[in-house]
């Protein structure tokens, strides 16, 4: 065991921290919209709740790798992407990773909210209607809070998979964690140093991210 | 198409025989992850407090873990510790692990993880009934375990082990890091070598949502035929 390669790594590991914190930041944001936005559609039986379920099919029967390289690499082809402004976000391997950690989160957040929209308790949605409360405000102030406090412990092992699945930025030149990680066991062949200092980092993030979600369910469980 | 074709023309037998890879190490990895599962399954819930904190580390840092940092633990300290465990025995030669038994082991034990929680929660939901119906009867501890908990453990399970068994077909495309030629790495070489990575990559994906969709319905049978007497 090298203590000495532990105690220098950590900083340099630290600062990957910062990008792994950023990506996830970032792609939860989107992926909350565009997920509450699928959701949404998935309510109705149409034909756009149709493409809503395609697009969640797809995201979550394929890798998160096999996404991100789709867009870094295959999206470079395309003329529509490389000759507009659109060119900016994608030949950028950082928006690249955002976009699809966004989309797949997107598919994944849109099953858990669908999830949740379904089993609302049919009362509260006829008191509502008996108490004469427009369908607009019953859908903005019954139905979504209730789907979002139901949806908080699925979504809560959403973000730890995300977190995990934020590595992969590594794969398309981002030295995230992992990145450096990976980084710093090629140049001293110490793997298991490494991986105890880099794990640790992210047993910590995922511990943290754990009891703020189980703080929230208290918070807003109807019992207190 | 024609980058499809197959012979030397194209790139169909390659990737097929690359779709092969991926189920292989996917089923490799899945019975490893169930020898895993089994060991500690009885571990996370036995009385001992010592043993539980064994069960509830593995399954807690593998599971906090990027997927990707236990491939690298394995492909770079794989050869390194079967080295160092050979030295004890007396064997100094170098000793090279090939990928496919370094990426099947990683991902095993990934999926062992989730495995150890499906089993933990299918035992859980047994009905107390059957535990003590056999501990009157006075059946011996295997039987007890191969005849009765078993069986009633693996038909509970069925559902959440095909999450499992996702999981781990969609873990196995970062074993391509390590260089074994699946799906992945296949299509980054053809990517690669026609300057059209958009083609294949979604050719890539559209091959794991046929094993994903196949596999699916696989088990939706299996499901069927396991619950006839419910």
């Amino acid at each position: 065991m090298d203590i000495d390669l532990i105690i220098t790594s950590f900083p340099k590991l630290i600062g990957g921290a910062l990008i792994t914190l950023k990506l996830l930041s970032a792609s939860m944001f989107f992926g909350i919209f565009i997920g509450l936005f699928f959701a949404i559609l998935r309510i109705r039986n149409n034909f756009l709740s149709k493409i809503a379920y395609a697009y969640s099919y797809i995201f979550r029967g394929t890798p998160l790798l096999v996404q991100i390289f789709i867009i870094y690499y295959g999206f470079a082809e395309i003329d529509l992407i490389r000759k507009t402004f659109l060119w900016e976000a994608f030949k950028e391997p950082y928006w690249c990773a955002i976009i699809a950690f966004a989309l797949n989160t997107g598919a994944y957040t849109s099953e858990i909210l669908r999830s949740a929209f379904e089993t609302i308790k049919i009362g509260y949605i006829e008191a509502g209607k008996s108490l004469g409360i427009s369908k607009k405000l019953i859908f903005y102030k019954i139905q979504i809070p209730i789907a979002i406090k139901q949806s908080l412990p699925a979504y809560g092992n959403e973000i730890i998979l995300m977190l995990k699945g934020t590595s992969l930025a590594s794969t398309v030149t981002l030295m995230d964690i992992t990145g450096i990680a990976k980084y710093i066991i090629s140049t001293t062949f110490k793997p298991i140093e490494v991986f105890i200092v880099a794990g640790s980092i992210y047993l910590f993030m995922t511990f943290i991210i754990h009891n703020v979600i189980k703080f929230l369910e208290r918070k807003y469980s109807f019992n207190n | 198409m024609d980058l499809l074709a197959f012979g030397k023309t194209g790139w169909g037998d390659e990737l097929f025989v690359a779709a092969l890879m991926t189920i292989a190490v996917s089923i490799t990895a899945m019975l490893i992850g169930f020898i895993f599962a089994l060991i500690f399954t009885p571990l996370k819930l036995s009385k001992n407090k010592f043993l539980n904190l064994i069960a509830n580390s593995y399954t807690t840092v593998i599971r906090g873990v990027p997927e990707l940092l236990v491939i690298y633990l394995f492909f770079f300290g794989g050869s390194g510790a079967l080295m160092y465990v050979a030295s004890i025995f007396g064997y100094y030669e170098y000793i090279e692990i090939n990928a496919f038994i370094t990426g099947s082991v990683a991902i095993g034990i990934i999926s062992g993880a989730y495995s150890t929680e499906v089993f933990r929660g299918a035992i859980q939901s047994i009905d107390k009934g059957q535990f003590e119906a056999s501990k009157v009867l006075g059946f011996k501890k295997h039987i007890h375990f191969f005849k009765i908990i078993m069986p009633q453990m693996l038909r509970l399970s069925i559902p959440n082990l095909s999450n499992v068994w996702q999981i781990t077909l969609k873990d196995t495309s970062l074993i391509s890091v390590t260089g074994l030629v699946e799906i992945m790495r296949q299509s980054y070489i053809a990517a690669g070598s026609t300057r059209d990575p958009l083609f294949f990559y979604s050719f890539a994906a559209v091959l794991y949502l046929a094993l994903t969709f196949l596999s699916m319905q696989l088990i939706n049978r299996l499901e069927l035929k396991y619950n006839k007497g419910y």
